[in-house]
């Protein structure tokens, strides 16, 4: 069995955003940029799979500029089989990013592709549900937990109301919440090893993906902040402040 | 003829909350009629909950035993039947809505408009991006506008509304490839909803452990207040998964909003930015927390809740 496991090269979880003023996006020239947190997960639980002898195979593909190859390096040091880089220099929209995957999917016949739930940069929480949906598969979205027996998943997933258990046919879309694994640390070796593994490059184009239509992004700006309030010294004081704004009785 | 088709998210018996919020939206996008439908399998009492909504035109109801449980893969394909009429879709940004409204936005190929926090015009929208740490105007191209709302952003539309039921027959192929097996909720059902509570009583990694999560419990029983928590809390086990507030779990505004022994990491503040008035108790005075809070006190939570619960009466 092979998965397919997406990753998305994002600004790091931990640079603090600025919004650059003149509201054509956020700032990241110097910025350091990572593997997607949500797709680190995806990478760890793929691997896990093959570890216990359910999966072959643990191919990785992202699609993004020249330099996102450094994620994919990650993902191979990380203990992935080879790489997938489809190249573009423009931004990649959830339907388009998902009609890419199809196409790949058609071509490496993976049962299982895991993605991350969502980006940290635009938070569109979309290509998994639209891969799922394009292909007519399952989708089992916000996953904290996997078992595969045979050709049948059973997943638990996060969802508002507690935790819902799907059991889908595979071949099927699962996306990675954060509870689903620890990702492992890469060590030195294993990114020197990574070196040799191999990363096919292609284009868009080359796969005969159509792009979609886009949502059209007319401006970035910073949110509304919150003023810090005040300090209150004693709980007598913060009772009658929020008595005040009649707040508690 | 633009109108909106709102989808209900619901338990069988209760409409949600998130559906008279995304029905807020709905109203900001001027169109000629806001209609929602309903898949359950039975359902008629929660249509009749979404027709007393104000301003609803029309519920639409579509009855099959396999709505028992909302699986998207087997509800996409029913509201696609149903969108040549729409020229918009929107479901409430709840996980329910997050995982079906990509689906249907793809088998219609259009994109799809994620967490919408303001409407500016019917095709044009604010929404939050990199944990609301900065905000996107965005423009949907050509083609039905699919999107899910952002419930903190939005209030509940009242009631007051008489819209129409309709009965709906969709005739098409529903998969069997995806099967509900079961659902298991946290504790404190008995508790206001996280998600709809005016007050909110959250706590953190300072809280320590399960048990002494009782002294949160506890306070929030005074004050008739759901509980929260932050993701260390969940992560270390403290409490379920579903009282998670933040980024990656509930986006929430009540009026008001206590945290305790949480420090205010930028995925929880994500979370919490739209409520009322903030309230941080944490024993570092340092913590990012007091840097949004209304009030902040620098204590031993252990010390201030019971204090608080006397102070309360």
């Amino acid at each position: 069995m092979k998965i397919l496991v997406g990753v998305k090269r994002v600004v790091d979880y931990n640079v603090r955003i600025q919004v650059k003023p003149d509201g054509s996006g956020v700032a990241t020239d110097g910025v350091k940029m990572s593997m997607n947190p949500f797709d680190e997960i995806a990478i760890e639980e793929a691997l896990r799979l093959k570890e216990a002898g359910v999966a072959e195979e643990v191919i990785a593909v992202t699609i993004g500029s020249k330099s996102s190859q450094e994620q994919l390096r990650t993902a191979l040091a990380m203990g992935a089989d080879r790489a997938i880089h489809v190249e573009t220099d423009e931004d990649v929209q959830p339907l388009t990013g998902a009609r890419v995957l199809q196409a790949i999917c058609d071509k490496e016949l993976p049962k299982i592709v895991l993605l991350g739930k969502q980006a940290i940069d635009d938070d569109n929480n979309q290509t998994a549900q639209m891969l799922a949906a394009l292909s007519h598969w399952p989708q089992a979205t916000f996953a904290s937990k996997i078992d595969i027996e045979g050709e049948v998943a059973t997943v638990i997933r996060e969802v508002d109301a507690g935790l819902e258990t799907l059991s889908v046919d595979l071949p099927a879309v699962i996306s990675a919440d954060l509870r689903l694994n620890e990702p492992r640390y890469v060590k030195l070796p294993d990114i020197m090893k990574a070196k040799r593994k191999p990363i096919d490059v292609m284009t868009i184009e080359q796969l005969g993906v159509e792009q979609a239509a886009a949502v059209k992004i007319i401006k970035t700006s910073a949110p509304a902040k919150r003023q810090a309030g005040i300090k209150v010294e004693t709980v007598d004081e913060l009772v009658a402040a929020l008595k005040e704004k009649g707040l508690v009785k | 003829m633009s109108r909106v088709l709102i989808i209900a998210e619901h338990d069988g018996e209760q409409l949600n909350g998130s559906t008279a919020r995304a029905v807020s939206c709905a109203i900001d996008l001027g169109l000629d009629g806001i209609d929602i439908v309903v898949l359950a399998a039975q359902g008629d009492r929660v249509a009749e909950q979404a027709a007393s909504i104000a301003n609803v035109d029309k519920v639409l109801l579509v009855q099959n035993v396999l709505n028992e449980q909302a699986v998207s893969a087997l509800l996409a394909p029913q509201i696609e039947a149903l969108a040549s009429e729409y020229s918009h879709l929107l479901a409430p940004s709840t996980t329910f809505g997050k995982d079906l409204a990509p689906r249907v936005a793809a088998h219609l190929g259009v994109p799809q408009i994620s967490d919408i926090m303001r409407v500016e015009s019917a095709r044009v929208f604010d929404r939050p991006v990199y944990a609301g740490n900065a905000v996107i105007t965005v423009e949907a191209p050509e083609g039905v506008v699919v999107g899910t709302v952002r419930t903190a952003s939005y209030p509940v539309a009242p009631n007051g509304g008489s819209a129409s039921i309709e009965k709906r027959e969709v005739n098409v192929d529903l998969p069997s490839h995806t099967r509900f097996v079961s659902v298991s909720t946290g504790a404190g059902e008995e508790r206001p909803d996280l998600q709809a509570a005016p007050i909110v009583v959250s706590g953190g990694r300072g809280v320590g452990s399960e048990e002494k999560f009782n002294v949160i419990y506890s306070l929030a029983d005074k004050l008739g207040a759901a509980v929260g928590a932050s993701r260390a809390a969940v992560d270390a086990g403290f409490i379920p998964n579903d009282h998670q507030v933040g980024q990656t779990g509930k986006i929430i505004a009540p009026e008001l909003y206590m945290a305790f022994g949480i420090s205010g990491a930028i995925q929880h503040l994500a979370g919490i930015k739209d409520a009322g008035t903030i309230v941080a108790i944490n024993k570092d005075a340092d913590a990012p927390i007091f840097e949004v809070a209304d009030f902040g006190l620098v204590g031993d939570l252990f010390q201030i809740i019971p204090e608080l619960e006397k102070a309360l009466g």
